[in-house]
């Protein structure tokens, strides 16, 4: 997982407040959120996943070229979708767990360096998706200075059928 | 660290307080596909109907964790205040569908000295099953 850049526009952050539905001015009124002792605007708490739009090896994303859907509607192979990387689709990958660790404000205008490591892995067997492989990925934002603003600890599951909530 | 822009001090709150708010009513298949342009997550299963009901089995396209967990922060900054956490963390528990409508519920579980407060955090979907649960930090002027 090469590292790579991720610049901070107030588009970037509007956009993503506003598919939260946010009513907080912080998220894009400058002069409001430079009458705040944060002095200027910043970024939603979970701001830092739409990384994923400047990461050039991740499928299914922002520069990356999105590929036609490669399963069409129906068809049985679709269900294994999630083993092709970069594919159509990843139907059996899940999102288990996130969390996020805050050391500064995400700021609108911040140049961050991603990286990403994996975590742990485990495996357990799964009440509604059979055996269930879980793998830990941590990504580090830093500011231009080598800072560290957020620490994301991501968990994926990887399911042997589909799990209904 | 920034002191950021708190609402609130750690000593207005006490271990059992707890906030509820409505976070998403009726959720819209319009606002997943926001989320998707916005979060640069465009797995299909949580865009395009045919490939979710299709092969991968499921009644309708689902909208993503991370969009819920965006929703239960909004509970943490609209209580807490602006740049005042320190983490946030989930367990993605029950997929959330289009129409549903979610609660986040926020409750005390320590306040330090220092201004320091633990939050446990729940969000329901409007037939009470939780969708996700979580905990936060947040340092709070004391």
């Amino acid at each position: 997982m090469a590292d790579f850049e991720f610049p901070v526009d107030r588009t970037a952050i509007l956009n993503f407040a506003a598919a939260l539905g946010e009513t907080n001015p912080i998220y894009w009124d400058e002069e409001h959120a430079k009458a705040t002792p944060l002095g200027g605007v910043i970024a939603p708490p979970t701001f830092a996943v739409a990384s994923a739009l400047w990461n050039p090896e991740a499928g299914l994303r922002g520069i990356r070229q999105i590929p036609a859907r490669q399963v069409p509607p129906g068809e049985a192979d679709a269900g294994r979708a999630g083993s092709r990387s970069g594919g159509g689709g990843s139907a059996r990958l899940l999102h288990g767990e996130q969390r996020f660790e805050y050391h500064q404000p995400l700021r609108a205008g911040m140049r961050l360096r991603v990286s990403s490591r994996p975590g742990r892995s485990w495996e357990k067997e799964g009440k509604r998706g059979g055996k269930l492989r879980f793998r830990e990925t941590i990504t580090e934002l830093r500011d231009e200075e080598g800072v560290l603003v957020v620490t994301a600890t991501s968990v994926g599951i990887v399911t042997e059928k589909a799990v209904e909530g | 660290m920034s002191a950021g822009s708190p609402k609130l001090r750690a000593r207005e709150l006490a271990v059992g307080t707890s906030r509820e708010q409505v976070v998403v009513e009726t959720l819209s298949r319009t606002q997943i596909v926001m989320y998707a342009g916005a979060s640069g997550d465009f797995n299909p299963i949580h865009h395009d109907e045919p490939f979710a009901t299709g092969g991968a089995g499921y009644p309708s396209v689902f909208a993503h964790g991370m969009l819920t967990m965006g929703l239960t922060g909004r509970l943490l900054t609209d209580w807490l205040g602006d740049g005042v956490l320190r983490s946030f963390g989930v367990r993605f528990v029950r997929q959330v569908w289009p129409g549903d409508t979610l609660t986040a519920r926020g409750t005390v579980t320590a306040v330090e000295a220092d201004g320091r407060v633990a939050i446990e955090l729940v969000t329901t979907n409007q037939r009470g099953e939780p969708v996700v649960a979580g905990e936060a930090v947040a340092q709070l002027p004391a």
